[in-house]
């Protein structure tokens, strides 16, 4: 029985317009979502049960609005759900790993999936540092995943191609697209996950070295030219090369 | 005493240029840095990194584990090496994993894609650009550096160079490396990138971009829609949301509505070039320089035209 945890993010609507607001992200307005990535990472978790055998736990850190993405993964089929329960607003890339990973820990934890990067960050931080406090191998950007009794076979993009990389557990994962489109959920499961009930953990509090001053829109380019019609390629080759000096 | 180290960025003991525009932001923090250069037989890179401007050591650090990629290894066998203080790298996958770890095992914050130094103040884009965070460090960090953002550090530098000799147990298998089918530059490194959509009608015609590129020496990338829709196009030319997030000088968009997602992967590109028959698609309010025309007719006279400045 392995245990499995997958860790997933509840992040701002991909889709959304992010205002500013007095130098902070407005996101009082937001749709949250499932991280992306974190989709695939659930997907992974839930195959590798299915392959042999095992129990998943969907893992969060975050406010309660983040019971609405682990309810989301019990609708899709994992055994238990947790959050380590912390305030709305920033916290620091330390502070986050070492909490996760002490979770983790304390779950007895023998593989963690989760999303190659949370789609509001972009950054990729968490899983390997969670697996280095861990102490574990980690394995990034993975694409499709053979899953043996005690050990993983992997595909893993490397700058000559594709690397096939074998591992044994414990270790952790993050996933990239690749290992089929993420399930959905059916009736029954988003029934059970309605009376579901969230583990909440608390593993102390840690101080990293970071604090936000503001947040900023990106500086507006002046508007671009536009041409009608394919005569003019030659005149903005010409400004590629003497204006923007770019070729 | 509190060091500046950087991770040069090294792929079988070769140096990355990106490793020169790391020597700039980390001199924005401070003198001196020391340059840690991993590799099987990193003699010739730390030559190489040695040469940079403003550095001030060198460490070749000889390991067997750098033969084959495994982060946990890597980052242990950098560590033992790399004395407190603020750490950098390129904002590479590989940069961004090793960055991550190093900070774990520091206890240090981890902060990516930094495009700005300003003494203890650093910003990094957020919501995939659509914000940029300002952050006040009161502390050691490790962060990467968003590649085409600080100028490379110039030559004529001096620095020495010492050895190390180190071993840590991989805990990975390299069990099979599959290579690419050709040698085909990546998006993720190319300082120009012309895109194909789902307006290039199919994927054969992606030849046409192909012409264009081997002129500029760019790399082609796709939307999801391309990806989605040809199976000939592979997922590591995805550019956007769910693919690479890519910040070339010159990124030309050919057949591609702009999609948000689209433009969470490549806004922040020096310049960007659009060539559409549709003139309302959002593409263009993103573009410096618009082409309201069918790639059909505009490709091959691009073609022509940088053929005969370039070619
Ligand atoms: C969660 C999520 C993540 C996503 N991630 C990504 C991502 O990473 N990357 C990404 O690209 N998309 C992503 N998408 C998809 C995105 O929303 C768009 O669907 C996609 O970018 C559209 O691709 P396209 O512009 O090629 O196709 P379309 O939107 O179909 O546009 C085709 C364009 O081609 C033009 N055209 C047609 N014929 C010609 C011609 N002969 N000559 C010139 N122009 C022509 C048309 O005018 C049109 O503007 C994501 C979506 C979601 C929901």
């Amino acid at each position: 029985m392995v245990e499995i945890v997958v860790l997933v993010k509840q992040v701002p609507d991909t889709n959304a317009k992010i205002e500013i607001k007095d130098g902070r992200a407005d996101l009082s307005m937001i749709k949250w979502i499932t991280s992306p990535y974190d989709e695939y990472a659930l997907e992974v978790a839930l195959q590798h049960k299915e392959a042999v055998g095992g129990s998943v736990t969907a893992l969060t850190l975050g406010p309660a609005r983040c019971d609405k993405t682990l309810k989301d993964a019990k609708a899709l089929g994992v055994d238990k759900i947790a959050r380590v329960d912390v305030s709305e607003g920033y916290i620091d890339s330390f502070s986050v790993q070492s909490m996760l990973a002490e979770a983790c820990r304390s779950m007895g934890a023998e593989v963690v999936y989760c999303g190659k990067a949370a789609a509001d960050t972009n950054a990729g931080s968490t899983g390997p540092g969670v697996a280095q406090k861990l102490g574990w191998a980690s394995i990034a950007n993975v694409t499709k995943i053979v899953f043996g009794d005690n050990s993983l076979e992997l595909m893993q993009p490397a700058p000559e191609g594709q690397a096939k990389v074998g591992v044994d557990l414990p270790a952790l994962i993050t996933c990239d697209k690749g290992m089929g489109e993420p399930r959905r959920a059916n009736v029954k499961g988003i029934m059970m996950a309605k009376r579901a009930v969230v583990d909440l953990i608390d593993v102390g509090s840690f101080e990293g070295n970071t604090s936000v001053l503001e947040h900023t829109s990106p500086p507006q380019k002046p508007p671009g030219k536009s041409y009608e019609g394919s005569e003019h390629v030659p005149e903005v080759v010409k400004l590629l090369r003497d204006e923007a000096n770019v070729i | 005493m509190s060091e500046i180290i950087i991770l040069a960025d090294v792929n079988n003991n070769e140096l990355k240029e990106s490793t020169a525009e790391v020597v700039t932001a980390a001199l924005s923090l401070g003198n001196n840095p020391i340059v840690v250069v991993p590799g099987t037989s990193p003699e010739a890179a730390a030559n190489i990194a040695a040469n940079y401007e403003g550095v001030g050591s060198v460490i070749a650090l000889q390991s067997d584990c750098f033969a084959t990629y495994d982060s946990a290894a890597w980052a242990e066998a950098i560590a033992s090496v790399s004395p407190p203080g603020h750490l950098l790298t390129s904002s590479t996958s590989r940069g961004k994993e090793l960055a991550a770890r190093l900070a774990a095992s520091r206890s240090a914050t981890v902060v990516q894609d930094v495009i700005e130094i300003d003494g203890n103040t650093i910003s990094h884009p957020i919501y995939s650009g659509k914000a940029h965070e300002k952050l006040a460090l009161s502390g050691p960090s490790v962060m990467t550096i968003r590649s085409n953002v600080f100028k490379p550090a110039g030559s004529g530098g001096s620095a020495t160079i010492t050895n190390v000799n180190s071993s840590s147990d991989l805990r990975t298998t390299l069990k099979e490396m599959v290579a690419k089918a050709s040698e085909k530059l990546d998006v993720s490194e190319a300082d120009i990138i012309i895109s194909g959509g789902r307006g290039m009608g199919t994927p054969e015609n992606f030849e046409k971009l192909y012409n264009v590129a081997n002129i500029l020496g760019a790399a082609v990338g796709a939307s999801r829609a391309a990806v989605d829709t040809w199976e000939e196009i592979p997922h590591s030319m995805q550019v956007g949301q769910t693919g690479k997030t890519v910040n070339p000088s010159l990124y030309i968009a050919v057949g591609i509505s702009g999609a948000i997602q689209h433009l969470a992967g490549m806004r922040t590109s020096k310049y960007i070039v659009a060539i559409n028959k549709d003139g309302t698609a959002p593409i263009f309010r993103h573009a410096d320089y618009g082409i309201i025309a069918t790639w059909e007719e505009a490709l091959p006279l691009l073609e022509q035209e940088l053929g005969s400045l370039l070619g």
